[in-house]
Order: structure tokens, then sequence, then C-alpha cells
């Protein structure tokens, strides 16, 4: 295919995709707003006034990053391996793969759906917690950044999740009993100064925590870890899951038989 | 003479062990009317799956109008046009998004995409469909869609995996009329299907595929005059007798008005009628009881067997 052909391939899918997740909206987007004014509300508003400062800021100030990017991880990961495992289980995946369309066009667009959808739950949730609390960004391009590659990264997830499920069971037991808990345990309602030493070491494992950090950075300035090491893992792991992604694509694992 | 498509030695052996395609070779060429026959699991759809690449081949080589799927599948693919034996799409869109998410795969701008969806939906006759969800079409509709859908990138080769099963009379019909007219137009087309008259109305050339062979790959017309022997059945105008005896010729009482004649390759059928006729029994129609190309397809079966 030409440059030309690629790019309306590309342009294609992301139309496909964003007009499947903006059509379904009370399912993909309204959610999120909901949950996260709850968050603000309990967390932020009603515990936090007693909690009082952490990481040298406001309970709810602190909060608020970590909530903004738990929406986006959610999200761009619902997205796409909602979106894929669709088109697996309804055959529609063949329209794809009896095309020309490149592989990395195909894991472009799915991406671009799962980034799209990430970055306008992260602008709806940004603005519901203006609600709450006044946040004064502290550096545009680091945000910009982290929340860029973090829903590539957890697009990318998302896809290699569809890519080996066979149920929609199979769908819903990596958010529920992977992501969820490493989002808790990611540092999105507490320090990690407030772990003890051996849990905090542990906690160096979980990608969320580079991700929180590295936004909390953005937003107010403060961070539990370093954050050119936290952009370090962030792209790291975003190159991993993109070549065993494209791996899993060019080989047809689990496509073709 | 040029091929649109080229099979050597083509196999496939899926994980479970089942060896699906032991070396098949076929060919055919370019602008032909093909039909590819052979009964339920004999290997016509892995055959299909590898040249749309959906399937991967365990050995051998596929080529589309010359190009070896190995050596630059994104070019042979633009060749063909697939028209899956399962609906494959996804049914909570509309049919015109389905068909310009199609058209954008293969690189279409989405203004000469509507221009051709326009053409192919009204030559098919679902265009006042354009806007409804693919969920809410009938099971004939859903089969048309999928023919513009294959279509919407213009391809060489057109590869019909049962196209028109569960589809009524008249719209198998119109199917066919269009299918023939792309192909005059220079399309190439292959056709699996189990209904053996269709595929003897509307294809120049066949195999029959079994257990992973090819059985036979001919003319329809050299295949059928193969045909050792043939059974008509006889329309008579009388009552027929309780007995009816022709020297020569293998005869029995249908019913009262109709009488079975098995014709072996050679024999006259005006010798017969000449005969019946001598007995006062005066035959106003004829037909053949089976489909020739159902009793050829049935008896090569056997043999490979």
């Amino acid at each position: 295919m030409s440059a030309y052909e690629q790019w309306v391939a590309l342009l294609t899918l992301m139309r496909k995709e964003i007009k499947r997740y903006t059509r379904i909206w009370t399912q993909t987007l309204l959610p999120s707003a909901i949950t996260m004014s709850l968050y603000f509300l309990i967390f932020g508003s009603l515990i936090g006034d007693r909690i009082g400062q952490m990481g040298g800021v406001s309970y709810m100030e602190f909060v608020v990053p970590g909530l903004i990017m738990m929406s986006i991880v959610t999200n761009s990961y619902a997205n796409v391996v909602s979106s894929f495992f669709g088109s697996k289980f309804n055959n529609s995946i063949e329209e794809l793969l009896v095309s020309p369309t490149p592989n990395h066009i195909i894991l472009l667009g799915f991406i671009s759906g799962g980034v799209s959808r990430g970055m306008l739950v992260a602008l709806i949730v940004t603005v519901v917690s203006s609600l709450f609390v006044e946040l004064d960004i502290q550096h545009y391009g680091v945000v910009v950044s982290v929340v860029a590659l973090t829903s590539v990264l957890f697009s990318l997830c998302g896809l290699i999740n569809a890519v080996f499920a066979n149920t929609f069971d199979d769908i819903s037991i990596v958010p529920t009993f992977v992501l969820t808990p490493l989002t808790y345990l990611g540092g999105v309602f507490y320090s990690l100064d407030l772990l003890p030493d051996f849990w905090a070491s542990v906690s160096q494992a979980n990608p969320l925590v580079y991700v929180v950090n590295a936004f909390r950075y953005g937003v107010l300035g403060v961070s539990d870890v370093d954050v050119t090491f936290a952009f370090a893992m962030i792209g790291v792991f975003t190159l991993i899951a993109y070549f065993y992604a494209a791996h899993l694509l060019r080989s047809g694992t689990r496509l073709r038989t | 003479m040029a091929y649109a498509l080229e099979i050597e030695g083509l196999e496939k052996t899926y994980a479970n062990g089942l060896q699906a395609l032991k070396g098949i070779d076929l060919r055919v060429a370019e602008g032909d009317f093909f039909a590819l026959l052979g009964p339920n699991g004999a290997g016509k759809s892995t055959t299909i799956g590898i040249i749309c690449s959906l399937v991967n081949k365990t050995g051998g080589t596929v080529r589309v109008n010359g190009v070896d799927i190995d050596d630059n599948f994104p070019v042979a693919k633009r060749f063909l046009g697939v028209v899956p034996q399962e609906f494959n799409f996804n049914v909570f869109e509309t049919v015109e998004d389905i068909l310009i998410h199609q058209a954008g795969y293969y690189g279409i701008p989405l203004k000469v995409a509507m221009e051709r969806i326009d053409r192919y939906l009204a030559k098919l006759g679902i265009s006042e469909k354009r806007h409804t969800r693919a969920r809410m079409l009938s099971g004939g509709m859903k089969r048309r869609l999928m023919i513009v859908r294959a279509l919407i990138h213009e391809p060489k080769v057109l590869i019909l995996d049962e196209p028109t099963a569960g589809v009524d009379i008249e719209m198998r019909r119109s199917m066919y009329e269009f299918l023939r007219e792309i192909n005059e137009a220079g399309t190439t087309i292959i056709l699996t299907t189990h209904y053996l008259e269709e595929a003897e109305t509307l294809c120049r050339n066949i195999a029959i595929i079994n257990h992973g062979k090819i059985v036979t790959n001919s003319s329809i017309k050299t295949l059928l005059r193969e045909l050792r022997r043939e059974t008509f059945l006889l329309d008579a105008q009388e009552v027929l007798p309780q007995h009816v005896e022709v020297k020569g010729f293998d005869v029995a009482r249908h019913d009262d008005h109709c009488l079975e004649a098995h014709v072996d390759q050679g024999q006259n059928l005006a010798e017969l009628m000449a005969q019946l006729h001598g007995q006062g029994i005066s035959i106003t129609s004829m037909r053949n009881r089976e489909n020739r190309l159902e009793q050829m397809f049935v008896s090569l079966l056997a043999q490979s067997a």
C-alpha cells in the first residue's frame, strides 16, 4: 500500500473506533464521570478533609492526578480489549485480515481508538475535578506526554488481552484481577512513603506506580519516584507491549488457523 | 495462458493433526467462472482460507494473478474479493458504514467509496437498506451485502463460498444474473456451492475436491461427457400399461403416466422414442431424474473413496 492508502486505512480505523465508543457513550464515557465524581466526593472531600496533607499537598489535590490517570488506564484498556475482541467474536476482524492493511496500521488504528477515549475521559474527569479542587498544572509537557504514553501502553495491553481471549469472561479477568489491584496499589490514594520499606520496594515492580507518579509530578510537581526513571520505565513497557502485539498480529496467533 | 489463480502442492495440517489438504494443484484461468465442489469437510473452505490469508498453509505455493502470496501478500490481496460462507460483519453497524470501512482498508478514499457503494447497492437491489443496521437485514440481503463488500475494491478475482445458501429462488436468479454480468466484464469468479445445478448453470470449469485431494479438474462439458449412464423420466399422454418393455433399453414404469428410462452413453434416444411410439405410448415431455452434474459428482466421490 502507498503511504496515502495507509493513511486512508488508518483514518478509517480511527473513524470506526471513535464512532463505536461515542455511539454507546452511556456505557463508555458517562460511567467514568459518575465514578470519579463519587471518588472526589468521598475520598477527596468527605474523608480527605480528615486526612490532612499528603506528599506536601492537600489530600484532595493528591488524589486527583491518580484518579485521572486511573480513568485513562481503564478506558484505553477497555476500549481496545472490547473492540478487538468484539471483532474477533463476530468474525468482522476478517474484514481487516483479508485486506492489504499492514499490521502496523491495524495496531495504530486500534491504539488511536484507545488513546482518544482515554484522553476524552481524562478531559471529562478533569472538568469534574475542577468542581472540587483548583488544579495549577506545573509541567504541561510532562502531563501531555505521560497521558499519551500511558494510553498507548494500556491500549496495547488491551489488544494483547483481546488476542488471547476466547470468551467475554477472558476480557474481564485481567481488568478485574490484575489492572484494578495494580491501580489501587499504584499510589493513587497514598504516598509510597507511607509503606514499609519492603512493600515500597515491591511497589517498584508495579508499572502503575510510574504512570501515576509521573502524572502527579506533571500536575502538582510532587512524585514518589524519579520522573526521568518513571518515563524510561513507561517507555520500556510501551515498546515491549508494541513489539509483542505486532508479533501476535504478524504470526496470526489466535486470529488465523 | 494467464492464470487468475495457481495453486501447487498446497498442504494444510491443523494443530490437532488433521490433514485438511494433501498437496492440491489447481489452476483457474483469467476470466473463468470456476466451480470448486466437494462434500462438507473436503477442504474447500481451507483452500479459500489460505488464498485469502485467514488460514496459514503448511506447504505449497499460491499465486493470485501471478503474485506469490509468500512474496507479496498485500498485492495479492488487492486482486481478491471474498464472500465467505458465514456472515462476518459487525451487525451493529449500518450497511453504509460496513462498506465505507471495507473500502478504507483497501486505501480507497471516501469519495470514491461512496460512488461505488451507490453503484453496487443499486445493482444488487439493496439501496434502500443503506442506513439500516446489518442485524435488521434478511438472510438474502446479508448475502448481497457481503457481495457488495467483496466488490468494493473492484477485485480481479471474486471468491464466493456458498453465496446462495438460504437465498430464495427469485433472489438467487438475480444474483446469478449479476454474477454473470461481472464475469462477462472480466472478473474471474471462483464459486463453491452445494447446489450442483448452480455450478452447472453458471460455471465453465470445475474441480472436485475430496479428503483434501483434487478428484477431477476439467470443463463441465468434458466432465458431463464422461457420464456413462443417465436416467430420464418420460411423461406419457395416456395411462401406461402395467408392463412396458423396450428392446435394448432399461425401462421401468414410474407411475401411471411416467416411465423411467436408463440410457447408456452411445444409445440413441430417438430409437427409444420410436419404439415407445410403436407401442402406442406418446411421450409429451422428458427430464433428467437427477441433475447430471450431481450424478457425476456422486460417482466421482464414490470412486475417490
